[in-house]
């Protein structure tokens, strides 16, 4: 391949989801600009603090992880301890075993996306039915998530209402309104139905065992309303150290996710159904899942293990909108995923080694992060692992003769005269693919290499104001 | 980003990190630079053994070539002055990029010491020599690129604030200022396809709002602009700072 995979998928994709993709993160990422600087007069201090406290979550887990496992148990939660994917699969099937039980609600988790729960279960003879909107759609159609927060953010309304079509939810119509109303009312049935509800966790209060979850369909509550047994899936880095952090970090995630003051619906959950309230689950489990964390927790980028998974990184960046989510492969797309997807590969790293060049350094990511992770250094870094396990990076040019010329300057002087060559002959010529790659798309100027240090030599005194002649008229490129 | 420990300007010499990218093809944004230097009194010394900044192979992840690049710099650029380049990019390199490399290598501190005496032109005009306005004449709507290694630093508000100031000179706004050219170094070799989308959608914006001219503190990214725009027919004016502000001192008759 000539050129980096993200980029080819990103030539090839179809016009209407690049525009569905682009339009959609666009107006989010604008949305949240405007809530946060209109509302607080320093949102780039919050970030900062909101980053220091996480940064100290993640620093350390070795102590606080003991401390939510005994104020959970002491709440009357069952705690798992799951290292891999399989591992959490496994520690849920045996849960429902253990009740009888054969159907799931569940509500949106990036973590059972990780461990691909859903496909997992319904191999195992459950049901596992997905009831957040978007992840529904996703699931009905055999798709996946291209976006943290908006799932199918790919899809226009059209597509949505072709697959209900097909999937037997109602002649097609595309009037949003009425694909709620039909996803509502197969859901609502559903949710009677089923024996256990599954959750994601996007906060965990150390302090307190507090799990929290928000959502904007309430599609969670659900999951917890009519169900007996409530399994919850979280990632080990979700812990926040008091339950009075939550008041910023549920500002900072809703205003940078979803561009809302706060979330619909806040949920607060302090353990399984207590004798004196009339409903809610009876039984209640937490799975702690690493999957590749505790690597990522000793490399020397576990500054992403702050990520509240807000999707801001996502909207903001050029790359995403152009490449969209499914470029990247993972279950993390974008600026995010681009460093946390090839460090939970482990050894298999270079498989996803590619994911830390799609990006122009731009720097946007680290402007918007809630958590103020500094995104680009840790794509650096990514990059220069990559190049130490000399996994190949097609497009890349080769730097060993640059640095060789970079550091001498008899040899940099002489390759500033030799450069001229570029100007008469066509590139085409010249066995320089970077040249070529770069003339594909746009006009390179005429070299100029050396003039200025003729100039500075050669003017008389500092007063007279002698430029050198004007760069494109004189050495015009032969083409 | 910010290079909060920066040395405080005493003397008015400076050595001058002329850029590789002038070197090779922007000699006027070089001597432009010199000039709006020497204007303000300020001797400009411009070491001889100087190459590149070392950025190309740490963005490209050789950090081993990168580093040797940059030990060559550190070198090349000793003393006490201020060192100014009219890059934000190459200047974020040498009190950013330089840390980041050389995390764990025993010559860190040499290299944090460049760091600190590097200044992007017009963050050392603004906030360094205190020069707040501009005189001179320039006669022009300009849309101002905020290039991206200025985010978090002084560079682009210190560029603004002077590019307003002069007489005749309009800065037009345009969309989604915020959002990357999509230069990126080698990003714009090995991501050709998503580099140039990136740049059309910029070039959009600009044409938008018509300006005369397209400035930015970055030739890097007016390099990728402005080839874009000539390889579609349809070419822009693109300068950098330091030349609007040597044009408007030769249009006031100032030098």
């Amino acid at each position: 391949m000539r050129f980096q995979q993200i980029d080819q998928f990103a030539a090839e994709l179809k016009a209407d989801t690049r525009a569905a993709v682009y339009d959609g993160s666009k107006k989010g990422h604008e949305k949240r600009t405007k809530l946060l600087f209109d509302e607080y007069a320093d949102p780039d201090r919050l970030r900062r603090i909101a980053g220091e406290v996480k940064q100290h979550v993640v620093e350390n887990l070795d102590t606080y992880l003991p401390q939510v496992e005994a104020k959970l148990k002491a709440n009357g939660v069952i705690v798992h301890w799951a290292a891999t994917a399989e591992a959490a699969n496994q520690a849920v099937l045996g849960i429902m075993r253990a009740r009888g039980a054969t159907k799931m609600v569940k509500a949106k988790t990036m973590v059972s996306e990780e461990t691909e729960l859903a496909h997992f279960l319904e191999k195992h003879g459950m049901e596992a039915l997905e009831t957040d909107l978007g992840e529904f759609i996703v699931q009905i159609d055999g798709d996946h998530p291209s976006h943290i927060v908006k799932p199918i953010i790919h899809k226009n309304r059209r597509e949505i209402a072709t697959s209900f079509e097909k999937n037997g939810l109602g002649a097609y119509n595309d009037d949003p309104q009425t694909i709620t109303r039909r996803a509502r009312h197969f859901l609502r049935h559903k949710y009677l139905e089923a024996d256990v509800g599954l959750t994601g966790a996007n906060f965990v209060s150390a302090e307190s065992g507090r799990l929290v979850l928000v959502t904007n369909e309430g599609n969670s509550r659900f999951c917890l309303a009519a169900t007996k047994c409530h399994i919850a899936m979280v990632g080990i880095e979700k812990i926040v150290p008091r339950d009075y952090d939550l008041a910023l970090f549920l500002n900072l995630l809703a205003r940078s996710g979803t561009a809302q003051e706060l979330t619909v619906y806040t949920e607060f959950i302090s353990g399984p159904k207590s004798p004196t309230q009339p409903d809610g689950p009876e039984e209640m489990h937490v799975i702690f899942v690493d999957n590749g964390r505790t690597e990522v927790l000793a490399s020397d980028c576990r500054d992403i293990l702050r990520c509240i998974r807000c999707g801001a990184c996502l909207n903001v960046c050029p790359v995403y909108r152009q490449a969209s989510g499914h470029a990247y492969r993972s279950v993390y797309p974008g600026p995010v995923g681009a460093v946390l997807s090839p460090l939970m590969m482990g050894n298999k790293f270079p498989q996803k080694a590619d994911l830390p060049k799609a990006s122009s350094l731009c720097g946007a990511c680290h402007e918007v992060c809630p958590v103020n992770i500094p995104i680009p250094d840790l794509l650096l870094r990514l990059r220069n692992r990559a190049k130490e396990e000399n996994v190949p990076s097609p497009g890349t040019p080769p730097m060993g003769a640059w640095a060789v010329l970079a550091s001498q300057p008899t040899a940099w002087r002489a390759s500033l005269f030799g450069g001229k060559i570029i100007n008469y002959l066509p590139t085409k010529l010249l066995p320089i693919p970077a040249l070529r790659a770069w003339e594909a798309k746009r006009s390179l100027p005429a070299w100029r290499g050396g003039e200025f240090r003729k100039w500075l030599k050669t003017r008389k005194g500092r007063a007279d104001f002698s430029p050198p002649a004007s760069s494109r008229a004189e050495a015009k490129k032969a083409d | 980003m910010l290079n909060t420990e920066r040395k405080p300007i005493t003397g008015k010499r400076v050595q001058l990190m002329a850029t590789c990218l002038c070197d090779a093809f922007y000699d006027d944004v070089a001597a432009a630079t010199v000039q709006v230097l020497e204007y303000l009194g300020v001797e400009v010394v411009f070491p001889e053994g100087q190459t590149c900044c070392g950025q190309p192979a740490f963005n490209g992840g050789d950090w081993t070539a990168s580093r040797k690049v940059v030990r060559h710099t550190v070198k090349t650029f000793a003393g006490e002055e201020p060192v100014v380049v009219p890059s934000g990019s190459c200047a974020a390199m040498m009190f950013h990029g330089t840390v980041l490399e050389f995390e764990n290598e025993a010559d860190l501190g040499e290299v944090e010491a460049l760091g600190r005496r590097t200044w992007e032109l017009g963050d050392f005009l603004v906030n360094g020599l205190g020069v707040k306005t501009w005189p001179g004449r320039f006669e022009a709507s300009v849309a101002f690129h905020r290039s991206c290694h200025s985010r978090g630093t002084n560079s682009s508000t210190a560029a603004a604030k002077l590019l307003g100031s002069v007489a005749g000179l309009k800065i037009v706004e345009f969309g989604e200022g915020e959002q990357c050219c999509g230069f990126g170094g080698t990003f714009s070799v090995s991501f050709p396809n998503i580099s140039a989308t990136m740049g059309t959608l910029k070039l959009d914006h600009i044409r938008a709002v018509k300006p005369d001219v397209l400035v930015s503190g970055d030739m890097s990214c007016m390099m990728h602009l402005g080839g874009l725009a000539k390889e579609e027919g349809k070419p822009i004016k693109t300068l950098h700072l330091a030349q609007v502000l040597r044009d408007a001192l030769k249009n006031g008759k100032l030098i």
